[in-house]
């Protein structure tokens, strides 16, 4: 028995539920010696802003225990020359593409999500609210209900594809944040982002990184990510995406049971860049394991 | 590097071997790798099983026989990773992904200068190698420094074995020049190419001292690394040239890790 394991985020259909997360699979190519990325569910590329972005000084990254800090600081080629230079290979190799956006004013996602919505070959846009709003002293839009509301409705009025918002952890309550973007029109959420961490150099007694701060990844975060995922699938009528330390297919079907509809495999793929086939295969082997047809049957299934 | 060389292998320990002060050489059998490799690739490797420590370190690649489908490392023991990869035995296996990087370029002739210190020494018996057999009556100067005898002696000893004659320098005096391997260098007034391996300050006095002479210099560096393919951004450093995003930085695993001195910001 082959157990069907298509799921739908908001009109957006995948043969199966696993993704990459943004930010740690590149534009894909990458990956290309290692796996058969077209097999993925789909591809979340790495944020893309309107102008090319410089990110930020060395050091960026820094391990910590089962996990890593990082601070790349939003490196990424810009808009077009993602469309003119990445886009081609991935329609051609029939990836099913996300494109995940960043941009400090709402009107540089407006306009991100505007171009992107007339490209071909873009499944489905994610937009990476954990930004400072510069235009509002640099608070994050996805720390202000009203702000990642009004982003995701500006975002929502100018494009037709499949919309995902990606919730930062670094708030008081992420289910009223999750809310505030389904009222603003997402079809979807996926959490988590990073949560915000540091290092420091006892010899140097400074901190690790350039930056100071970086957001905290890998399987250390799964228990917090975990734990967000299971409260917002409560708390909207929306898909959520699970994302947080996923490394084992064993961690996705957690999610999967939490209530997430599909998942998001982001440190992991640094490990091991076939990482996502493998979680694909053991999803499958658990479904027909426990005689499950439909990985539907998994959905929320440790839901009382 | 080609795309297609790129591989994931699972490799296996064929041998493991204690140069003295921590340092361990491993020979692994992974013939995919082997069969393209190129003197200052990188390979990263998982150390362990399970999630601490959670990234593959890189390696330079210290030999290569494509024959016997084998690779050698060289490392110090210097944290978590490197002591659970000095604890493995012949028959085990370990995650290799490989031939990551741009290598040195190989001059097409005049004398070849290979600079290293420390660890850096690592990939230089693998371009020795290389040069021995592409370049068979060429002219190879090896100049290795370290802090002792006990940390130099068992590499030189490898460049002797090739037919060649390390001049060393050590911190201690134990063992050659009393002093820095960039006075070795001075010594020498005939013209060539460098390639320097080694801790950053030495490679900067290096390159300088290249610059003056107007001398060609090969630099590989070394940063943290996440992934060592591309995908993380992490393996940063400052760079004299702009960047495709208009940045003055390169990222050692896809424009390294062996750059033209001249390319970093020391």
């Amino acid at each position: 028995m082959v157990s069907n394991m298509a799921v739908d985020i908001g009109g957006f259909r995948l043969p199966n539920p696993v993704m990459s997360a943004s930010g740690t699979f590149g534009y894909g190519a990458e990956f290309d010696a290692f796996t058969d990325i077209a097999a993925l569910g789909a591809v979340v590329v790495k944020g893309i802003s309107l102008q090319p972005r410089p990110g930020n000084p060395p050091p960026r990254v820094r391990e910590t225990p089962c996990g890593m800090l990082n601070a790349i600081g939003l490196e990424n080629i810009g808009v077009e020359r993602f469309i003119s230079e990445r886009l081609p290979w991935l329609r051609a190799r029939r990836c099913r593409v996300v494109v995940n956006i960043l941009g400090d004013s709402l009107e540089e996602y407006r306009q991100l999500a505007a171009r992107l919505d007339k490209a071909e070959g873009v499944g489905a846009i994610e937009v990476n609210i954990s930004c400072p709003n510069v235009k509002k002293g640099g608070v994050a839009f996805g720390t202000d209900e009203t702000m990642a509301r009004d982003l995701t409705r500006a975002v929502r009025d100018v494009t037709a594809k499949p919309l995902i918002v990606k919730l930062s952890p670094n708030v008081t309550d992420i289910t009223a944040m999750a809310a505030a973007v389904e009222e603003g029109g997402a079809d979807a959420v996926s959490l988590i982002n990073t949560l915000i961490g540091m290092a420091i150099d006892v010899e140097r007694r400074r901190p690790v990184l350039a930056n100071t701060f970086g957001g905290l990844s890998g399987p250390a975060i799964k228990p917090v990510a975990l734990r967000m995922v299971w409260q917002v699938a409560d708390a909207v009528g929306i898909p959520v995406i699970g994302v947080g330390g996923i490394s084992r297919w064993q961690d996705a079907v957690e999610f999967l049971l939490a209530g997430a509809v599909a998942v998001q495999v982001g440190t992991a793929n640094f490990v091991n860049p076939a990482v996502t086939a493998e979680i694909i295969d053991g999803i499958g082997a658990y479904l027909r394991t426990h005689g499950m047809s439909s990985i539907k049957e998994l959905i929320g299934g440790a839901k009382p | 590097m080609s795309k297609a060389a790129l591989k994931q292998e699972t490799a296996i320990l064929q041998a493991g071997e204690d140069l003295g002060g921590g340092v361990r050489r491993l020979r692994l059998r992974c013939p995919g790798i082997a069969a393209t490799a190129e003197p200052g690739q990188f390979v990263m490797l998982k150390t362990g099983e399970g999630c601490h420590p959670l990234l593959r370190r890189p390696f330079s690649i210290h030999g290569c026989r494509p024959g016997a489908g084998e690779v050698e490392i060289l490392f110090k023991v210097v944290g978590e990773g490197t002591a659970l990869l000095a604890g493995i035995q012949p028959g085990a296996t370990v995650s290799m992904i490989g031939p990551l990087g741009n290598g040195f370029t190989l001059a097409a002739g005049g004398t070849h200068y290979l600079i290293g210190g420390g660890m850096g020494i690592a990939p230089l018996k693998f371009l020795a190698a290389t040069l021995r057999r592409r370049q068979p009556e060429a002219a190879v100067r090896v100049l290795l420094g370290a802090r002792n005898k006990t940390e130099i002696a068992p590499l030189a000893a490898d460049f002797t074995a090739m037919g060649l004659t390390p001049e060393c320098a050590t911190d201690d005096g134990s063992l050659g020049h009393h002093g820095l391997v960039t006075e070795l260098l001075a010594a020498h007034r005939t013209a060539g190419t460098v390639y320097c391996c080694g801790p950053r300050p030495m490679m900067r006095a290096v390159a300088a001292s290249c610059a003056a002479r107007s001398m060609p210099c090969q630099v590989s560096m070394e940063t943290m690394m996440a992934c060592g393919i591309k995908a993380c951004l992490g393996c940063t450093i400052k760079s004299t040239t702009t960047n495709d995003k208009g940045a003055p930085y390169a990222h050692v695993c896809q424009d390294g890790p062996v750059f033209a001195a001249e390319v970093i910001a020391w």
